[in-house]
């Protein structure tokens, strides 16, 4: 269940697909992706992409930070969402690398996730998430990204 | 010495708070051990066999004397006095309470300091050159891109949860006092043909059970994309890295199994996309921290002779003591190292003392070696006499650096909860069975590791040592011949090993052999170089044959 959502559009009702299946299946719009799936293989068909999911198995594997960034970087716009292992103190990290809705395994308490990815008003490097690293600031160069 | 503006205190002050936070839920059961486990690990926190360890982030080993004093006064109210300084230019506190952490870290907070990912899969605190903006052989100071290196690893969102521990570090001369090589990813700031400066990048390298030596993968990247180029290394780990074993999840396997070929090419292909992406902070970020590491305000007239008339002053300057890009100063190292003593570990008093002394002697600035020393690295020369008197009456004056009583060693069997072997109290064995021959030894770096995750080093060792398990019986290993530095090597197993007092024996008997053979001015590992274990192994197990 999707407990955390940042977006506005209407959720796609689709179940996400595995990366099999969607190579066969050409008219899935939503797709899971394990650790160990390879992110670029779906840039080709992101204009037909409505929802990833990135599955976290367990919260220490952190291969799919690097799928999310390297959708957004690519284009990509839809939904992005984080399942599986996913805790109260990864979510603020996760939404750096540009996922925008969570749906945890086990449900999280809100006011610690709330609180915990409220808590850091600066940031270091520029992500896909458009905040401005604290070097953009110090030096008056504009929104990044 | 770099300061913090109103951002990075920012970002400091949030994490003590976050930490505040995770304890709490930790403490009222809402998260679970295995939950807290990372990020308490992120923090430097380690459950140990006793109490809880924190390992505080000492960047490029850099510390002003109020923050050296806090250190200090952190022993006194939240430990038992003492501290242990580490291999990664760190400081380690061993009997910490769980429930206290989060006001350590306020404490440190308000002197610029912090422990964030000082443990856990994650970018480490980066190391450098203990004499940066001393030495006398630096193209420049190599910590301005140290301190880059911090902020962009810090918090890094993709690269919290690696396969394993990401280490870096920084040097800028050819000669390598921090073991460039033997971390994931070495820089070394170099200039290339057209007068430019850039990074040259080593990956691949570590310690611990499979020691591999860093090779070369890039020779110059411009000093506008290093952290580009570094953040495409990660990347290429990050989602490569093994994950299967974690012995076999640091880089230098992926690189090792790759291919330096075709590791380096994926980075190409990576870093080739990132540069489309903007991440670089610009150069002018880079010229705002260097300016905080101009030179301190030099006494141009200063002296630059010394008085040598009292031998044992003459013998610690000898023995200590560097030289000075600028006329009339010298950097002078303390000694954690007295014969018999525990490697590293100071008193909060001595502590204190020495953050007293950097104040008054050193432009207010010290550094944490890798060898667990202290460096006071602007001293006047004609303060260098009172300096000295000062250090000796305190018990810090040990003249034996880089000889085999300054012995590197990890915590070992005393506190870890990994370790096969005890490490102390075979380093102090040595140290005082040593003392008396340690300085017609002359250089000599023995290093120790109480189990193979190699924490002191002990691959890199001129003699290493490794305790393992042999059947429940703690057992000691020895090694000749490794080397850190810019003719890196990694030991060699000598044979059987040894029990505690047998290892003791053993280091003696490799030593008396090398003082028995050694031509002209020749160091201990310049003669095992030239005649090889052969001789050695037979001078260290010959009379055991005999009995
Ligand atoms: C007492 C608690 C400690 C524990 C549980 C611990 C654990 C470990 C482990 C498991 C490794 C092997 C990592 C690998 O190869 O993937 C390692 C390596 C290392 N540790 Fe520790 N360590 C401890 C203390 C220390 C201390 C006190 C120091 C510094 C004096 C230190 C410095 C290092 C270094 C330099 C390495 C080698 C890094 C490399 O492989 O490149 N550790 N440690
Ligand atoms: S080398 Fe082994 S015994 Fe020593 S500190 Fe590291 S993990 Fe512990």
């Amino acid at each position: 269940m999707t407990q955390f959502r940042f977006r506005s559009d209407e959720p796609v009702a689709d179940p996400a697909v595995t990366v099999d299946s969607f190579g066969e299946q050409t008219n899935a719009s939503a797709v899971r992706l394990e650790p160990g799936d390879e992110a670029r293989d779906l840039l080709p068909h992101l204009d037909r992409l409505k929802l990833i999911e990135v599955n976290f198995p367990a919260y220490t594997d952190g291969r799919g930070y690097t799928s999310a960034r390297v959708l957004r970087e690519a284009g990509y716009t839809g939904e992005l969402r984080a399942v599986g292992d996913v805790l109260v103190d990864q979510l603020a990290y996760m939404r750096r690398c540009g996922f925008d809705s969570f749906a945890p395994e086990r449900e999280l308490n809100v006011a610690d996730a709330e609180a915990a990815m409220a808590r850091y008003a600066e940031v270091y490097q520029p992500t896909v998430d458009g905040r401005s690293p604290v070097w953009a600031k110090r030096h008056g160069i504009g929104q990044h990204g | 010495m770099y300061q913090y503006d109103k951002f990075d205190q920012a970002l400091v002050d949030a994490r003590v708070a976050d930490f505040r936070d995770q304890v709490r839920r930790r403490l009222d059961g809402s998260m679970t051990e295995e939950q807290f486990r990372p990020l308490r690990l992120m923090n430097g926190l380690y459950l140990q066999l006793h109490a809880y360890m924190l390992r505080v982030a000492v960047p490029y080993g850099t510390l002003s004397s109020a923050q050296m004093r806090m250190l200090g006064d952190i022993a006194d109210k939240y430990d038992r006095g003492y501290g242990h300084f580490t291999t990664r230019q760190n400081i380690q506190y061993n009997w910490i309470k769980l429930e206290e952490a989060p006001d350590i870290l306020a404490d440190l907070a308000s002197v610029e300091m912090h422990a964030i990912q000082t443990s856990g899969n994650c970018i480490r605190n980066t190391t450098s050159d203990q004499y940066a903006g001393a030495a006398a052989d630096e193209l420049v100071d190599p910590r301005p891109y140290a301190e880059l290196i911090r902020q962009w690893s810090t918090f890094h969102p993709e690269f919290s949860y690696l396969p394993r521990k990401f280490k870096m570090a920084v040097i800028a001369s050819d000669t390598d006092r921090a073991a460039m090589r033997l971390h994931d990813i070495g820089i070394q700031i170099v200039r290339n043909a057209a007068g430019e400066l850039g990074c040259a990048f080593y990956v691949g390298g570590g310690m611990g059970r499979t020691p591999m030596i860093a090779p070369l993968i890039r020779e110059f990247v411009p000093l506008d994309q290093f952290i580009t180029y570094s953040e495409a290394c990660l990347r290429v780990y990050n989602r490569h890295g093994r994950r299967d074993n974690k012995y076999k999840a640091r880089i230098k396997i992926l690189v090792h199994e790759l291919g330096k070929e075709e590791y380096t090419r994926q980075v190409e292909e990576e870093f080739a996309h990132l540069l489309t992406q903007n991440i670089e902070p610009p150069l002018a970020e880079l010229e705002r921290i260097k300016a905080q590491f101009t030179d301190p305000a030099y006494d141009p007239s200063a002296p630059d002779a010394l008085d040598r008339s009292d031998p044992d002053f003459a013998l610690w300057v000898d023995n200590n003591c560097v030289t000075h890009k600028q006329p009339g100063y010298i950097a002078a190292t303390i000694s954690l190292k007295p014969v018999g003593g525990i490697p590293g570990d100071a008193t909060s008093d001595q502590i204190r003392l020495m953050a007293g002394l950097a104040k008054e002697y050193s432009f207010d600035e010290c550094r944490v070696t890798h060898a667990q020393n202290i460096v006071l690295p602007h001293v006047r020369k004609v303060d260098l006499y009172t300096l000295w008197q000062k250090l000796d009456a305190a018990g810090l004056g040990t003249a034996n650096l880089d000889q085999i009583g300054d012995i590197i060693a990890c915590p070992g069997l005393d506190y870890c909860s990994l370790a096969n072997a005890r490490s102390i109290p075979v380093a102090q064995k040595i140290s005082e069975r040593m003392a008396a021959k340690e300085q017609e030894i002359g250089e000599l770096k023995l290093k120790i590791s109480g189990c193979i995750n190699a924490c002191g080093h002990h691959h890199a060792g001129h003699i290493g040592i490794l305790g393992v398990d042999r059947k429940g019986v703690e057992n000691y290993q020895l090694l000749l011949g490794g080397c850190e530095g810019a003719d890196t090597s990694l030991g060699t197993i000598t044979g059987p090993g040894f029990d505690e007092d047998g290892i003791v024996g053993a280091v003696e008997k490799a030593t008396d052999f090398y003082l028995a053979n050694k031509q002209g001015s020749e160091r201990f590992l310049d003669t095992y170089r030239r005649l090889g274990m052969a001789p050695f192994k037979e001078a260290i197990y010959a009379k055991e044959n005999a009995e």
